[in-house]
This record gives C-alpha cells, sequence and structure tokens, in this order.
C-alpha cells in the first residue's frame, strides 16, 4: 500500500535573520503586516459598527476586559510557569481600589483607574509574594483561594459597603471614550507582551519556566523575575477591574467573581496557548457566545459546555497555533 | 600540594556533612582548591560527588560543615547569591533551555547582575550585542560560527554539543571557579578529544576547574590534583599516581577496572 505523509515546508519569507527584519518587497511588508493590521484597525472600527447593535456595546467593552485578563493568564501560564486561578483577586482589587480612590477620595476618572492600576498591582504582588516558591498545582489551588479569601473578608468586616458594594462611582464622560480606553489598552498590551517576551529579560523569565535550576545557577534570582511577572500581570488585571468598577459605577463583591478567573482560561485554551494573540482571540470568541446564548436560557450553560467540549477534542492546539501554521506554511501530501 | 602551584586557597570546604534521612551522603568532607588550577573529585555511584557539589553551590545546605570563598564564608546562602560571586556550575543531567535556540541560552547568563556589571558592554548593552557576545562565546567552545549550529533549537542539537553549551553557560557569566559536574559522560572518545583543549583552554585563561568524574583517563590527562571520595567519606587525595596507587581507593573504584 502507498504511504503518503503530510509534509510542511515554511514559506519563502523569512521574517528575521539575526535581528536584522529582512524585508525587501512590497509583498514581504503585506505578508508580515497583513494580520497585525486586520486585527489593530478591525478592533479600532468595532465601536462605529456597533451604532447599529447599541446592546453589544457593554458586551463588547467587557469582552476587551476579558481579553486582557486572558493576555495576563497566557502570559503566567505558558511564558513564566505560573498558572495562576486567582485572575478575580486582581480584578477586585483594581475595582475596589478605584472604586476607593473616586467615592471616598473624590479624585476624578483619569487619575483614579492608573493610580488603582498600579497601586493594585503592587499590592497584588506583595500578598502573592509568600507563594511564589509553590508550583504547579499547588500554586494553582492557592491562588484560587485569593479571590475566595477576599469576599469573605469583605462581608465578615463589613467594609468598603459590605455585601451592597461601594456605588457613586463616576461613569466615563462619553461612550467613545469608554469604549476607546480599554481598545487602546488591550492593543498596547498585546503587541507590548509580544514585544517583551522576546527582549532579552522577557528570554530569562521564560528560562524561569524551562530550567529554573539553570537560572538560579546563572546568578539570577528567581523570587524576583517572578514577582516581575506577577507586578505585570497584575497590571493588566488590576486596569481591567478599575475599568468596570467605573463602567458599572458600582464596585461590589461580583468583582471578585470566579468568572474572571476562568474564563480567561478558556480563551487561553480556545485561543492557543503561548501565543498572546490566541488569547485575545479566544475572548473574543467565548465572551460574545456566552452573551448570545442568553436566548437558550438556563440550557445556556450546557451548549456552552458542549462547544468547548468540542473545540478541545478536536482543535486542542488552539485556533491562534492552527491559523499560524497555515499562514507561515505550504503543506502537501508526499509518498513517504 | 600539586607542583608549582601557587598558595593561595580560592575555596575551602571544612568539615562539609549531610544526610537524607537515614543515609549519610557526605561525612565530614574538607578540601581546598588553589586558584587556577584543575581539582578533579572522583569515586563510584554514589559516593556523594554531586551532593558534594549541591552542597558548595548552595542547592543542598549542608548538616554541618563550612565553605568559604576567598576567605568568605559562604555556606548556606542562595544558589543565584552564590553564582554572583563568581561560582559557577554545570548539571549532571543536561538542563539547557529547550525551547530557544543555542546563543540564545546564553543571552540568560549574559544578563545575570553578575555579567552586566564585569562584561559591561559586552554583558550588558543593547540588544544586539548581548546577542553577539553569546555567539562569541560559542565559538570559543566549539561551536561553528558560519555554521548554522548556534542558531539552532537547543534541543536539537547533538549531545556533545549541549555539554558544550552547559559549559558555555558557565563561561557566560564570567566566573572565577566552574564546578564541572561530569562534562564527559555520554560523550565519544573523539568528543571528549575535542572537549580537552578547551578545559585547558579555561585554565589558561585563569579560572579555577573542579571536574567530578567517572572518566578517569580523560581527568587525568587535564586534572592537576585528584580526591576520591567513597560513601560519602574522603579517601585519598593528592596527585593522580598517588591516588592510583592508594590502596582504598583501589579496593573502592579502581580494583575491578584495569587504569
Amino acid at each position: 500500500m502507498e504511504m503518503m505523509r503530510k509534509e510542511r515546508i515554511d514559506r519563502g519569507i523569512k521574517v528575521r535573520t539575526e535581528g536584522i527584519y529582512a524585508i525587501s518587497a512590497m509583498k514581504e511588508i503585506l505578508y508580515l503586516l497583513g494580520p497585525r493590521l486586520l486585527l489593530i484597525v478591525g478592533v479600532l472600527l468595532l465601536p462605529f459598527f456597533l451604532e447599529l447593535a447599541p446592546y453589544w456595546k457593554r458586551v463588547i467593552n467587557i469582552m476587551f476586559v476579558y481579553s486582557l485578563l486572558a493576555l495576563a493568564f497566557d502570559f503566567l501560564a505558558n511564558y513564566v510557569g505560573l498558572v495562576c486561578l486567582g485572575g478575580a483577586f486582581f480584578v477586585g482589587v483594581g475595582g475596589y481600589l478605584s472604586a476607593i480612590f473616586n467615592s471616598y477620595f473624590h479624585i476624578p476618572i483619569y487619575i483614579s483607574i492608573p493610580l488603582a492600576t498600579i497601586l493594585g498591582a503592587i499590592f497584588c504582588t506583595l500578598t502573592i509574594l509568600p507563594c511564589l516558591p509553590l508550583r504547579g498545582v499547588y500554586f494553582a489551588i492557592v491562588t484560587l483561594m485569593y479571590p475566595l479569601l477576599a469576599t469573605r473578608v469583605i462581608e465578615a468586616l463589613n467594609i468598603l459597603g459590605g455585601t451592597n458594594g461601594i456605588t457613586g462611582i463616576a461613569s466615563f464622560p462619553h461612550e467613545y471614550v469608554e469604549q476607546y480606553a480599554v481598545i487602546f489598552v488591550m492593543l498596547i498590551c498585546l503587541f507590548g507582551m509580544r514585544r517583551f517576551v522576546n527582549e532579552d529579560i522577557g528570554l530569562v523569565i521564560r528560562g524561569v519556566k524551562d530550567n529554573d535550576q539553570a537560572v538560579r545557577a546563572s546568578g539570577i534570582s528567581i523570587t524576583y523575575m517572578k514577582t516581575l511577572a506577577v507586578f505585570i500581570a497584575s497590571l493588566m488585571c488590576c486596569f481591567g477591574g478599575a475599568y468596570i468598577a467605573h463602567l458599572y459605577m458600582w464596585a461590589g463583591l461580583s468583582l471578585f467573581a470566579l468568572d474572571f478567573s476562568i474564563i480567561p482560561i478558556a480563551s487561553v485554551v480556545i485561543g492557543g496557548g503561548g501565543t498572546l494573540v490566541g488569547a485575545v482571540i479566544g475572548s473574543f470568541i467565548l465572551v460574545p457566545l456566552s452573551e448570545f446564548l442568553r436566548f437558550f436560557g438556563t440550557f445556556r450553560i450546557v451548549i456552552y459546555c458542549a462547544l468547548l467540549t468540542t473545540f478541545i477534542i478536536l482543535k486542542s492546539e488552539g485556533i491562534m497555533v492552527y491559523l499560524q501554521r497555515k499562514y507561515h506554511q505550504f503543506e502537501r501530501w508526499v509518498k513517504v | 600540594m600539586g607542583k608549582g602551584m601557587k598558595d593561595n586557597v580560592i575555596i575551602s570546604v571544612k568539615g562539609i556533612s549531610k544526610t537524607f534521612g537515614g543515609l549519610k551522603a557526605l561525612i565530614d568532607v574538607s578540601f581546598d582548591v588553589h586558584e587556577g588550577e584543575i581539582y578533579g573529585i572522583i569515586g563510584p555511584n554514589g559516593s556523594g560527588k554531586t551532593t558534594l557539589i549541591n552542597c558548595i553551590t548552595g542547592f543542598i545546605k549542608p548538616n554541618a560543615g563550612q565553605v568559604f570563598f576567598q576567605g568568605r564564608d559562604i555556606t548556606g546562602l542562595a544558589p543565584h547569591k552564590i553564582a554572583h560571586i563568581g561560582i559557577a556550575r554545570t548539571f549532571q543531567i543536561m538542563r539547557p533551555y529547550y525551547t530557544l535556540p543555542a546563543f540564545k541560552n546564553l543571552i540568560i547568563p549574559l544578563w545575570s547582575p553578575r555579567a552586566r556589571k564585569i562584561g559591561g558592554w559586552r554583558g550588558g548593552g543593547k540588544h544586539g550585542d548581548r546577542d553577539t557576545v553569546a555567539v562569541d562565546i560559542l565559538e570559543e567552545i566549539g561551536f561553528e560560527r558560519d555554521s548554522r549550529v548556534p542558531y539552532k533549537l537547543a534541543s536539537t542539537l547533538p549531545t556533545g554539543y549541549q555539554k558544550r553549551l552547559e559549559l558555555a553557560r558557565c563561561i557566560a557569566l564570567r566566573p572565577q571557579i566552574i564546578f564541572c559536574d561530569e562534562v564527559f559522560s555520554g560523550l565519544s572518545m573523539s568528543e571528549i578529544a575535542s572537549m580537552l583543549p578547551l578545559i585547558e583552554k579555561l585554565k589558561m585563561d585563569g579560572i579555577t576547574l573542579i571536574m567530578v568524574e567517572h572518566r578517569l583517563r580523560e581527568l587525568f590527562r587535564v586534572a592537576d590534583r585528584v580526591m576520591a571520595l567513597n560513601f560519602g567519606e574522603k579517601i585519598a587525595e593528592g596527585d593522580y599516581t598517588e591516588v592510583i596507587e592508594d590502596k582504598r581507593v583501589k579496593e573502592a573504584y579502581l580494583g575491578s577496572e584495569e587504569v
């Protein structure tokens, strides 16, 4: 019997050779820029299209927040080796801090969000610090506990508005400000992170995942590198939290909801782990889908789960990994 | 003391002991290594050679004893601090960063505070500079610069190159001492033959080497002094001829083997 095998060949354009961008023709420039421009322009134009469907504006804003969370999860899990289920903790801290600044101290929204992002990230990093020596599933379980713990503390002590939450938070001055704020931050984070992981310091952080003993033997403290990575990830999540607080003009216990931990993970699985773009694309699919399925009432969870499972079984590598392969390589069948 | 060796002790190990549960892995091991020499540590399987290296480089905390580096007590310091003061090590089981190309493996030690402090622009500097330095070091250690080998993924390299990569990662740190944990094991005779001049060259550069080895013949060609361990105890030390002739060494290790 004749055996056939699929052969994959890289396309003839070498994007990068030893730090030099080898681009000479318009075709090659378009080959590289095409997918990136498609994403950037598409995302930037989205608010105009949404004028046709005002109901979806809110959903899309939340979708971008989820894509930031997914980006942070993908970075921590696939580049640093920390599987962090505490995304909701970061979101809650960012949201509550921004609420405190804005509602209690009357700090304007333009300052309260960045302030909550940075101070929140510092606070999150310090609280996660004791768990950093833990690895794998142990780190995952302990971080899962953080948002639950925060909820109970706020409930039990009846601080920060208790179960009612903090109200009277300023909203965004205009709908477009509201939408473009999160769009710009998402695009900056996405392309910033893609660059960061390939810089020298990013390589060191990836080294921590690959082989932490060798990093220590190279005279670099792995605790310092992990702390830095958690800080970067929690910056993105805390911004998301602060943004949601101002979007809803309310900060409550639901900011610590497990949705903020779990949906980003599902997005990364669907989009393809380790690609960063995949995490964003994954949440672009999952969040609107979850909203769309509201038609089906309580049955929506069943459909949602069935879709996810099908996806994981049929395309376990993730959409982005699949698409990137198709884009960068020829495939053909050859005789063995 | 070896012939014509300077009398400056660079690393001094005093009475190191380590037990794992009931097992005595190291019992009161002491030795001095002088600056610029190649010091060999031999012993049968399970005699505590790797444990000794782990104790000195901070990966394991010894139960008793002290390690002095240039007169400074470094016992129990964290591994990255020990590496920072100039003590590098290779791992017996090769651990390159598999997902990175060979030369990118060196970016990590080159980025370390020590390399940036000592190397100046060579260690630090801009992105491109560090890549160039990495390829320079790989060339020094026997990767052909113009071939594709330095740019291949570390996981696709043959064993000989992975061993060299381990050494290169140490060199990138610009250390004063390198602990080599069985760099010859798993290599063919011709690969070892090409490694030996490399070891000699490191010695010429003024780096002190402490080599743990199974391959005695090859070790004896480069080592100035040798120490033998058996069941965690130091049983002999000196010139390799003295060590080979030692009755306890013969019994423990060489008795059944022709050297």
